[in-house]
């Protein structure tokens, strides 16, 4: 495993009024790495999230993001979209997709930050457009091929069943070309057959070189999938360390995973 | 005994709605004479009317709830139009059938019904230009009428005090609009849809009642009148002539809008705004700017509206601001609620439909408003993808690159 | 000096207009989150029902205390009944649609009543008859203060404390607040959120035809385009002192009132109603949550 940090978070604090969601967080996640980011329900994993992607706007703390080879760059303070265009795509934990709209144009609009076409483009259609609109066509349909939903692409997102909403979510997030994929909590809601898919999923597009940092309640997809954790509670990090780690450490057990892992 | 309930239920409805309208339509008072009719027919009438609409909604809903299981496959063939629209050859003749109608049409009616057909088809545009703003982007604009006075008084204006042409004025008109709809639309578009309909709706009214009470700017309530009428090649035409002409007008302006319309839906631009109005937060996570995207909407909404501003003052020869009020946006509200949010079929039928129909059911034209008060209310009651849904366009794909366009 | 004073009455007989109206926005916005633009409809058909009542008695010879009684109580009774039967027709049906929906249905109800009472009654302005008499011992001061002006501020001050006590006290006020913090919450211990949001209805119904009664008295006359922009207004108002607020809605129509006499009474009459709707632009842009409201955050 290279371990040339692509994420680097210090010290990230958020306050909501006088609560305190998040205190002083550091994470890093390298390129190629699943890390798991887990904690008790209200520990403020999905605050992070927010946090790191710019739908919060964090009260302290930097966030960097670094592409393999090039310049470390800062997060800090922008819109959502300035840091999906510069690499941080995600899920979101209540599945929002755009229901009316086909399997596949839900995969188009993820592309909408790698291509430029504008109104011009739009009505002449010129040779750039049309080569452009091919290419957002090519991938998205090879994104949706990949997460197996190849053979829905016409359907309406809204009749997808559970598990697949989840999946083309993932495709969704994948087609913006992230340099790190958020997922957040995967697998809530879904039956043990569409879990083992996930899995399954979740380490091909890793072998394919995608850094990952998910969250998520299932310990036996979190053990089996990281290879590092983070453990958050009340807004701080309490342990980080390799599944086995995290398994056999005291203040995790306390806190948080009890008798539950026993296994 | 369910019919029975079902009838003491109308019935007990009906009594309401006697008892709910009395004062209104059963009693007319002349404060003046100091007379006081009774009007007790009306209240009869309220009775029968409210039963019978009462047991067709009920059958209606009894209905739908039958055939619930097969909504997929009544989806799908929905309408006759899209049918028709699917098939390429088909689609050929039904354009070649329209467009010989359209050619034919000042040479068959006469000039009264071309006018008339002017006006719809100029209601087709405005309409098609709010689709954009509140059919694809989701944005509940309520000041449409703003951009189309913006529009009528820019020619009224330039052509009263420099003379200037209808074709020199045209696209300065839009323009001039669109920057109306940039400058109104950066500060606004922030604010959650409902707020954002009032302020439109505040903007429009404030449009409006400057134009009427700054004089020296706008001539006040009189308005402006002897505007030049369009020309052709610089010839000045006829009455009758003018009529047929603008008449082409509109249509050669109907056909380049859906042209463009249909090309910005199905694009990368047109992906984004039907994206934003499922979900904002989705969109932005996706890397699309959303105010940026919205603000391209807005305005381009207002490039419409802002050319047909000018084309009415052309055509009408004169402007006031009792043109542009309130009730017009609503007007062309009505016309994209019924016809479909963001379908452009659905739009020109709901056009030609809202302003033909009082035209040519002389006795109902009273009823025109209260028509369309009813028709917003019903059409998202009972069906608000309109009476023509937009359908998503499918992609053909793993065939060759052109074919892949083609659709 | 005297002036002052007079257009500071004014102001407060405006504000307290605005008041009544303005709670019913708020009220109705702080349970369902709609904002009822057909809610000024329900102030005009109140002052159009008092109308119609009140000239009928008053032509067969009924005495004045009697007629002021029984318009009152026919204009409250019938606006109510359109609240209550327009949010069931209008509203339920689209209470899980999207957000727009209910807002495109109630600018459709406001068209519909607006033209409905044109239809069926007059587009003329009508003369309202004087159902509040000079007081003599109004008369040392009647320059400044007229004798409607005092009714109506008494009037608003009577009603705003009834309305302070139900929805402080009373079972259905105590529902009213619950619902409006979390719908699901209030139906989870037991309180029927439809019978609450009717009563929102009926209660904010009943406020406006109140205010429709007594401005329509004031004024002298009353036509079907009243409501209009008497509810802009109104809802101008509710939305400055923060919507969803009831005592917000109160001090924003007071401010609205006062700022709206004293710049026609010292600047000029010709832009009063651009003033308002500039005012209404303004707040939205820069300050949405209003004086007394709460901003929220959308939850992700």
């Amino acid at each position: 495993m290279t371990s040339q940090p692509i994420l680097e978070v210090s010290g990230l604090t958020m306050d909501f009024g006088g609560i305190r969601a998040l205190n002083a967080l550091d994470l890093d996640v390298a390129s190629g790495e699943i890390v798991a980011l887990i904690g008790p329900n209200g520990a403020g994993k999905t605050t992070f999230f927010n946090c790191i992607t710019g739908i919060y706007t964090p009260t302290e703390g930097n966030v960097w993001l670094t592409p393999p080879g090039g310049k470390r760059v800062s997060l800090n303070g922008l819109k959502p979209n300035k840091v999906t265009e510069r690499g941080l795509a995600r899920t979101f934990q209540n599945i929002r997709l755009f229901p009316k709209m086909t399997v596949l144009e839900n995969v188009m609009i993820g592309r909408h930050c790698r291509t430029k076409a504008f109104i011009l483009g739009a009505i002449f259609r010129d040779p750039r457009t049309r080569r452009e609109e091919q290419d957002i066509l090519e991938t998205s349909y090879a994104m949706l091929e990949k997460v197996g939903l190849g053979e829905h692409c016409d359907e309406f997102a809204e009749n997808l069943s559970y598990g697949a909403q989840r999946r083309l979510e993932i495709a969704r997030a994948l087609a913006t070309e992230p340099l790190l994929l958020l997922l957040d909590e995967p697998a809530a809601g879904m039956n043990p057959q569409e879990t083992i898919e996930l899995e399954g999923l979740i380490k091909k597009i890793s072998r394919e070189g995608q850094a990952i940092l998910l969250i998520e309640h299932d310990m036996k997809l979190v053990m089996s999938l990281s290879d590092r954790i983070f453990v958050m509670d009340y807004g701080r990090k309490i342990a980080q360390g390799t599944p086995r780690e995290i398994r056999e450490n005291p203040a995790v057990i306390k806190a948080y995973l009890g008798e539950e892992v026993d296994a | 005994m369910a019919v029975f309930q079902e009838l003491k239920k109308g019935a007990l409805i009906s009594l309401w709605f006697v008892f709910l309208t009395f004062p209104v339509m059963v009693i007319k008072v002349d404060p003046i004479a100091r007379t006081v009719t009774w009007r007790w027919m009306n209240a009869l009438y309220m009775a029968i009317g409210t039963f019978i609409i009462y047991t067709l909604v009920q059958f209606f809903i009894k209905r739908r709830g039958r055939s619930k299981p097969s909504t997929v496959q009544k989806e799908a063939g929905s309408s006759v139009i899209h049918r028709l629209l699917d098939n390429p050859r088909r689609r050929a003749m039904l354009f070649v059938a329209l467009a010989a109608a359209a050619i034919a049409f000042p040479q068959l009616l006469s000039a009264y019904q071309t006018n008339v057909m002017t006006t719809a088809l100029m209601y087709v545009v405005l309409g098609l230009g709010l689709n954009i703003v509140v059919g694809l982007a989701g944005l509940l604009d309520l000041g449409f009428v703003a951009f189309y006075a913006v529009g009528a008084y820019t020619y009224a204006l330039l052509n009263h005090h420099y003379g200037l042409g209808f074709w020199t004025i045209l696209p300065l008109g839009g323009l001039l609009a669109a920057c109306f709809g940039i400058l109104l639309g950066f500060p606004v578009l922030r604010l959650r849809g409902d707020y954002l309909a009032i302020v439109t709706l505040g903007f429009g009214e404030i449009i409006r009642l400057v134009l009427e009470n700054w004089g020296e700017f706008s001539k006040g309530p009189s308005g402006i009148s002897n505007i030049a009428r369009p020309s052709l090649f610089g010839m000045e035409l006829d009455l009758h002539g003018s009529i047929v002409f603008n008449y082409y007008l509109m249509v050669l302006f109907v056909i380049f809008t859906i042209f463009v319309v249909n090309r910005l839906q199905n694009s990368r631009l047109g992906r984004a705004w039907i994206a934003l109005r499922e979900d904002e937060i989705a969109c932005q996570a996706m890397g699309i700017d959303k105010h940026r995207t919205k603000l391209v909407a807005f305005s381009l909404g207002a490039f419409w509206a802002g050319l047909m501003g000018v084309v009415f003052a052309g055509k009408t020869t004169f402007v006031n601001p009792a043109s542009f009020t309130f009730m017009e946006s609503a007007i062309i509200l009505a016309i994209v609620v019924l016809g479909g949010m963001g379908s452009i079929v659905g739009v020109i039928l709901g056009a030609l439909i809202l302003i033909l129909m009082p035209e040519y059911l002389r006795g109902l034209s009273q009823y025109r408003m209260l028509a369309f008060g009813a028709i917003l209310v019903c059409m998202m009651i009972f069906r608000p993808q309109g009476l023509i849904a937009n359908i998503r366009r499918t992609y053909v794909y793993k065939k060759t690159h052109n074919d892949a366009q083609a659709s | 000096m005297d002036y002052f004073i007079e257009l500071l009455f004014s102001g407060l007989t405006r504000g307290s207009i605005y008041a009544l109206i303005a709670l019913g926005y708020t009220m109705v916005y702080g349970i369902i989150g709609l904002i009822n633009f057909a809610h000024g409809e329900i102030y005009m058909i109140g002052a159009f029902t008092a109308f119609i009542v009140a000239t009928v008695l008053s032509i067969y010879g009924f005495p004045l205390l009697a007629i002021v009684i029984i318009a009152g109580v026919a204009a409250v009774v019938w606006a109510a009944s359109y609240g209550y039967t327009i949010e069931k027709i209008a509203y339920k049906p689209l209470r899980h649609a999207p957000r727009l929906s209910p807002l495109i249905s109630a600018i459709g109800m406001s068209i519909f009543l607006q033209n409905y009472v044109l239809l069926a009654q007059s587009s003329d302005f009508l003369p309202f008859p004087r159902l509040i008499r000079d007081f003599p011992f109004m008369e040392p001061i009647a320059h400044i203060i007229g004798s409607t002006d005092l009714v109506i501020l008494v009037t608003t001050v009577v009603v705003m404390v009834i309305l302070t006590l139900i929805i402080k006290f009373s079972m259905i006020g105590k529902a009213m607040r619950a619902t409006s913090q979390d719908r699901t919450m209030a139906t989870l211990v037991g309180i029927n959120v439809n019978r609450v949001i009717s009563m929102t209805f009926i209660i904010g119904s009943s406020l406006a035809a109140i205010g429709g009664l007594l401005i329509a008295s004031h004024i002298g006359q009353i036509n079907f385009y009243i409501g209009f922009l008497a509810g802009i207004k109104a809802f101008t108002a509710a939305v400055l002192g923060g919507i969803g607020s009831v005592p917000g809605a109160v001090l924003g129509s007071m401010i609205l009132g006062l700022t709206e006499s004293f710049a026609t009474g010292y600047v000029s009459s010709d832009y009063e109603d651009v003033f308002a709707f500039s005012l209404l632009v303004l707040i939205l842009i820069f300050k949405p949550s209003g004086l007394l409201g709460k901003a929220t955050n959308q939850k992700v």
